[in-house]
Parts: C-alpha cells; sequence; structure tokens
C-alpha cells in the first residue's frame, strides 16, 4: 500500500448560499483544491453528499458534478453515510490512491440545504435516525442528543456550563475563521438563555442548517514533488466504524463505540498514542457531541469531556486543542460537506496557513466525523510529511 | 405640480399581544418580540375587511383634501386580501363614497406593494392629464399560517392618497422602482395561507429590494440622506426597516415618525402607506420624505415627496395616524382573535 498525501484543499464560505447552486459551489470548492494543488486534471473523484434528492431532488451526484467540474468521463462516486459521507469520501479516496489504481484523486463533500424549509431539512437529517425505531415516533436528532447529555449530566456531573461551554469555545475560534457562517462571539449566559430546542440544549447548543462544500486532493505521497512545492501532508490513518443507528440499542448511550473503535484503530496504523496528537476536529453537531468524541477518542477520561472542557484543556491556548475552525457550531454545518471542510482545517494548521487562529504545535491532528447520533464515525490523522 | 391633495389612514381597534399567541403555541414570547422588535399586532373586527378599511381611509383623505368625490376619476386598491377573487374591491369603495360612476377602478396585487402601485398610477394619470383627482389605497387584513412566525405580525389597516394638481399638500417630486422575479413569499390559488422562504425573505428580497429602490431614487433625484427630515420604508418587523435605514446611511430620528410597526403589526399593503400617512400627519412645509415599499415577488416603488405650506391646514381635518394606533385598544384573547379571522371552521348556515 503506497503513502498518499494531501496537496491540495479548498471550499467555500459556508452559510445561506442564496445565490449558488448545489453544481456551483461544489465546483468552486473543487477547482480551488485543483489550483491550489497544481494540477489540471483527475483521475478519478469521490463525493460525500448526504441527501440531496431530499434537499434539492438531485440523485446520480457524481456524474453531475463530474460534469460540471469538466472532468467526465472521469469515474465518479457519491459516498453516503449522513453526516459523516464526507470522511468517508476521503477514506474511499485514500484507498484508490494507496491501491495504486489511480494517482491524482478529488475527495469533495457538498450539501445544499437551504432550499427547503426547516420543517423539511429536520425531516431529510431525522433519515440519518433509525426510522422505525426512532424516526417514525418522532424522534429528531436535537432530540436524540438531548437524550444523551442527560444521560451524560445524570451519570458523571457533566453541568449545563459545560455544554455551554463548548459553544463559547468553538465561536470564539470561528470568530477567527473567514468561511464560518455564524462568526459570533457567545457567552455561556447566552447560551443558556437561548431559545429551547430539547431540553437541555438550546438553540446555541445546536449546529446550524449550511449551503458548503469543500475539496482535497490526494496523490501518492512520493509523487508530492511533481506538483505542488507546498508542504504536503500525509494521511497517516484512515479508520471507519460502525455502531447501531438507533440509540436505544446502546448499552450506554453516553459512549460513541464507533469513534471508539475507528479511533483505536487510527491510533494504531500511525503507530501512535492520544498523547501525541496535537489539535483535532471533531463532529460537534451539538454541544453533548464533542464532549463525549473527546472521551470516544480517549483524549480524556470516560466521563470527563465537560470537566476538560470547562478547564481550557480544549480551547485554542489549551493543551489539546479542539475545533480551531469554529467546528459545526460556528462555522456551520453542510453535512456532506463537513468531513472534508475538517480535513481542510487540519491541513491549514500543518501547513502553517490558518492565519489568526493558527496553531503554535500542529505537526500531527486528527479529523473525527460522526454519521447520525453515532452510527458511524470516520477518523483520520494527518502528519507533516 | 403633481402631488398628493388629501391623504388618510385607518386602523381597527382591536389587538392582539405577541405572548397571547406565543402562549397557544408553546412558543418563546420574549424571542418573538426581540427578533420581531413587535409587541402587538391590529386585527380587523368580524365585520372589517379591506373593502371596509379602505373606505374609511378613503373618507378621511376626502376629508382632508375637500374634493368632492365625483371629480375622482380613478380608483386603485392594492391589497393582497382582496375580498373577492372575482369582483371589484375598487368598485365597492367608488360607490361608498360616492364616485361612480364616472370613475375608472382596478385592483392590484403585489404582495405587500400594491398600495404604492395604486399611489403610482394614481399620480401617473394626474400627471398625464387623463384624470382631475385619482385615489389610491392600500389596505390589508393580512393572513398568516397558524402558529407560522407571520402569525405574530400580520396585521389589518389602511392608507388612502388622492392625487391631484390643485392645493397639493405634499409634491411627488421623483418616483423609482426596482424589480426582480424573487419568490421569497407567495400564495397559490387556493391556499388558504401565504407561504414564505424563511430567512430567503431577508437579505435577498427585502434588503436587496428597499436597497436598489432607495439607492436608485437618490440617484435619479440627485438627492443625499440629509435631504430628508422623514424616511418611511415597507415596515415587516420591526428590524428590517431599523436595519436598511442604518445600512443606507439614515439615522433614527428620519426612522422613528413613520415606523408604526412594533405596535401596529405589518399591515402588508398599507404598511409603508400607513407610515407616509403617520409622517404627514407631524410633517411640516419644505419638509422632503423618503418612502420605499417593499413587495414580495419581489420589488420595490419609490417616491419623494415634498411638503407644502397648505399641509398644515388639512392635517387636523381627520383623525391621525396615531390616534388610530395608540387610543383606545381592545386586547383580544387568541381564541377571540381566531373568531374574528374566521379561523375556526363552523357549520356553513351558522
Amino acid at each position: 500500500m503506497r503513502d498518499v498525501a494531501i496537496i491540495g484543499i479548498g471550499m467555500t464560505d459556508f452559510g445561506e448560499l442564496w445565490a449558488d447552486s448545489l453544481r456551483d459551489i461544489f465546483v468552486m470548492a473543487a477547482l480551488e483544491a485543483m489550483g491550489d494543488a497544481g494540477v489540471d486534471h483527475i483521475d478519478s473523484m469521490y463525493v460525500g453528499s448526504m441527501t440531496p434528492g431530499l434537499f434539492i431532488g438531485q440523485e446520480h451526484l457524481g456524474s453531475m458534478l463530474a460534469d460540471y467540474l469538466g472532468q467526465a468521463p472521469v469515474p465518479a462516486t457519491r459516498v453516503e453515510s449522513a453526516c459523516a459521507s464526507g470522511g468517508l469520501a476521503l477514506r474511499s479516496g485514500f484507498f484508490e490512491v494507496a491501491s495504486g489504481m489511480s494517482d491524482i484523486v478529488l475527495c469533495g463533500g457538498v450539501e445544499k440545504m437551504t432550499d427547503v424549509s426547516g420543517a423539511q431539512a429536520t425531516y431529510a437529517l431525522a433519515t440519518a435516525a433509525d426510522q422505525d425505531y426512532e424516526a417514525f415516533h418522532g424522534v429528531t436528532f436535537p432530540g436524540l442528543y438531548a437524550m444523551i447529555a442527560t444521560a451524560h449530566m445524570h451519570k458523571y456531573g457533566t453541568k449545563r456550563e459545560d455544554l455551554a461551554q463548548v459553544a463559547v469555545k468553538n465561536h470564539a475560534n470561528g470568530l477567527l475563521n473567514p468561511h464560518a457562517q455564524y462568526r459570533m462571539k457567545v457567552t455561556v449566559d447566552q447560551v443558556i438563555g437561548s431559545v429551547k430546542v430539547a431540553d437541555p440544549l438550546n438553540i446555541l447548543d445546536c449546529s446550524p442548517i449550511t449551503d458548503g462544500a469543500a475539496a482535497v486532493i490526494l496523490c501518492p505521497a512520493d509523487k508530492v514533488k511533481q506538483f505542488t512545492k507546498k508542504p504536503a501532508v500525509k494521511i497517516a490513518a484512515s479508520a471507519h466504524a460502525t455502531d447501531t443507528i438507533a440509540l436505544h440499542q446502546r448499552k450506554d448511550i453516553t459512549w460513541l463505540n464507533s469513534t471508539a473503535v475507528a479511533a483505536a484503530k487510527a491510533y494504531e496504523m500511525a503507530g501512535v498514542k492520544p498523547t501525541d496528537i496535537d489539535f483535532a476536529e471533531v463532529h460537534d453537531c451539538f454541544t453533548i457531541a464533542e464532549i463525549c468524541v473527546l472521551e470516544a477518542l480517549g483524549a480524556v477520561e470516560k466521563g470527563k469531556g465537560g470537566e476538560a472542557t470547562r478547564s481550557g484543556f480544549t480551547a485554542r491556548d489549551g493543551k489539546f486543542p479542539v475545533n480551531t475552525s469554529g467546528g459545526l457550531k460556528s462555522k456551520g454545518h453542510p453535512v456532506g460537506a463537513t468531513g472534508i471542510a475538517q480535513i481542510h482545517e487540519v491541513v491549514s494548521q500543518l501547513r502553517g496557513e490558518a492565519g489568526e487562529r493558527q496553531l503554535g504545535k500542529a505537526k500531527r491532528g486528527l479529523a473525527q466525523n460522526m454519521g447520525g447520533s453515532g452510527g458511524s464515525a470516520v477518523v483520520h490523522i494527518l502528519e507533516v510529511l | 405640480m403633481v402631488g398628493i391633495v388629501g391623504y388618510g389612514a385607518y386602523i381597527p381597534r382591536y389587538r392582539i399581544k405577541v405572548e397571547s399567541i406565543a402562549s397557544v403555541w408553546g412558543a418563546d414570547a420574549p424571542s418573538y418580540k426581540k427578533g420581531l422588535m413587535l409587541r402587538e399586532k391590529s386585527v380587523p373586527g368580524p365585520d372589517q375587511d379591506t373593502i371596509t378599511i379602505a373606505v374609511e381611509a378613503a373618507r378621511n383623505a376626502l376629508r382632508r383634501s375637500g374634493v368632492s368625490p365625483a371629480n375622482i376619476g380613478a380608483i386603485y386598491v392594492g391589497s393582497e386580501s382582496h375580498p373577492y377573487a372575482v369582483k371589484s374591491t375598487g368598485t365597492a369603495v367608488a360607490e361608498a363614497i360616492g364616485a361612480v360612476p364616472d370613475c375608472h377602478c382596478a385592483d392590484l396585487e403585489f404582495a405587500c406593494k400594491a398600495g404604492s402601485e395604486g399611489m403610482f398610477l394614481a399620480y401617473g394619470l394626474v400627471k398625464a392629464g387623463e384624470v382631475e383627482y385619482a385615489l389610491g389605497i392600500g389596505a390589508d387584513t393580512s393572513q398568516g399560517a397558524p402558529g407560522d412566525a407571520l402569525e405574530y405580525s400580520a396585521a389589518a389597516g389602511g392608507a388612502a392618497f388622492i392625487m391631484g394638481k390643485t392645493d397639493v399638500v405634499a409634491s411627488l417630486d421623483c418616483q423609482y422602482s426596482f424589480m426582480t422575479d424573487t419568490p421569497d413569499f407567495w400564495r397559490r390559488e387556493y391556499m388558504h395561507y401565504p407561504r414564505h422562504g424563511g430567512r430567503f425573505t431577508g437579505d435577498m428580497a427585502y434588503f436587496k429590494h428597499v436597497r436598489g429602490g432607495v439607492q436608485g431614487i437618490l440617484k435619479k433625484a440627485g438627492a443625499t440622506q440629509k435631504d430628508f427630515k422623514y424616511i418611511v420604508f415597507h415596515q415587516p418587523n420591526g428590524k428590517f426597516p431599523v436595519r436598511m435605514a442604518k445600512a443606507l446611511g439614515f439615522t433614527d430620528d428620519q426612522v422613528k415618525t413613520g415606523l408604526l410597526v412594533p405596535t401596529l403589526g405589518n399591515t402588508y399593503s398599507g404598511a409603508s402607506p400607513l407610515g407616509l400617512s403617520a409622517i404627514l400627519d407631524e410633517a411640516e412645509p419644505g419638509d422632503r420624505i423618503l418612502f420605499c415599499s417593499f413587495g414580495s415577488g419581489a420589488g420595490s416603488d419609490a417616491f419623494i415627496f415634498t411638503c407644502t405650506d397648505k399641509l398644515p391646514a388639512v392635517q387636523g381635518k381627520a383623525k391621525h395616524t396615531r390616534d388610530y394606533l395608540d387610543t383606545n385598544p381592545f386586547y383580544l384573547d387568541y381564541g377571540t382573535y381566531t373568531k374574528f379571522r374566521r379561523k375556526i371552521r363552523k357549520n356553513v348556515e351558522d
């Protein structure tokens, strides 16, 4: 298996992109990534998108986007694993380059969520839950994560303020990210005082509905210098795991086993320990999710995610910075694009191109992308080559 | 000189507070009040509709102008709640005020912009010399689906303006319109309530078109923000017109007189015309007024008026807009409100 490098990245601004269609924003991100990589063609592409059929009535996405990118007849595949679709698209492209099948592969993610009403978007997102046992009974994702939060607070004494602190931290980071949808500072009091969504989660505990696209270009690590003089970033590990998609079927709803399993595989593949990771982009679709993910990644002990957040452990100037991009909470969450946007941030940090939010030490970063309430998880570890 | 020779307003006395609506739907009243910058809205009584509101406003305009109804050669009523799908609102108004039969009537619809269309057509016909006087009215008993964000703002009221060349109280100095095809809010035939595109109705619709209308008329007239004592924009909620005015370089002082929405709600076709009538109630000779409506679909009509020395004499001849708004309100509970708005399904013979 060949080592694989990321040589180009691109992404659109995240937000309510009323004037641009799905194909527009994908092509914008993809062309930026190709330009960044210094390539004018690709051998193959993978696109993560959760449900363009429900959001804009368009399936057959691979071919359409390859065409609009001017790359048809290259093979193009749409990849779906709910909100982990982007991460899985990267993993699919990684396989193709690592195996020697292709040299230049584009891995992208895209979602256009604001062309439908809030109720229709909620319905579309709820298709990532178990239809027979969850969605049909009226449970939505805010409701599922609210149950996780309540259980975590009960079991470990996690405080309401700890949840709020995740949003406070991520908005403080997002304020420095020009691509972020909600570039605003929020306080613990504002989060706790914001409109109730599903107790104990309020509107400022939830990631928004977003349009956006992101793309990266992969090539064999030994061919990097043929294309770019920029610092190359190696994919040191790519791991994927699954869990029951219905929350009630898990032994412990506060434990994200798919993330834990994928992380363990990723650490093994990269030959590192959790403490060897300098920083991470994680799937904070709700504030409680980031707390649970910290625990599943082994960055903190089980039950200590809230306390770690409160202590500043995950702040940009903390020991283990998490979501320097602003995370899903502030940067926005175009579901299929999120996994690739996380890679965009990790690569930006590793290259030293993260501007005002650049970390002092950034040699090895981790990206954790999650589908549904943890029914799937994809973990990548990237290193400066 | 062509302009307004008489103006009049009408607002029903019934009100419902945001809290009364929010409590029924389990919604957070403080966040709605803060988000919409709106505390309550007017509600039409069970025997009131767009025709009765238009007639009341027209009668006030006639009182101020002193014009004989028989000399009004055209009546245009703009509304998105005409009582009949097929049958004229304008003829009912014309009959009620005594303007028939030597009169041209038409009903207009362009979401919240229909009132200013009537004003523009009336102005154009008078300027062309086709009629001596013409009446433009914007009136609505606005519709919002139960539980929808619009239910907190959709209100009732209207204003009427008689255009003419003699004894003008506010000359219409410049007009500019800004239109694009933008589907931000709509109601198809047989749909009971309108639908809207959520936040799409903001930047891409209201703000784009009001900005386009205001910037267009300033350029056309060679005017600047400081040339105006008063400005009035369409006011679907309290936030939009205030934010728009600030972004365009206007001050709160220029906005406040015509800003009725916090206690009136959004009277759709009547909204910016009512703001204008409230300004005319207080303005002095020489004051210049910048007006810009907005209608979904989408477009804006902008006017520049200059008040003449004839204005003070007519201001007291009819009830002031703020008097309708601020005095003698009758607050409804949600149940009575739904009865008044005919939201409760009954047997047909009842």
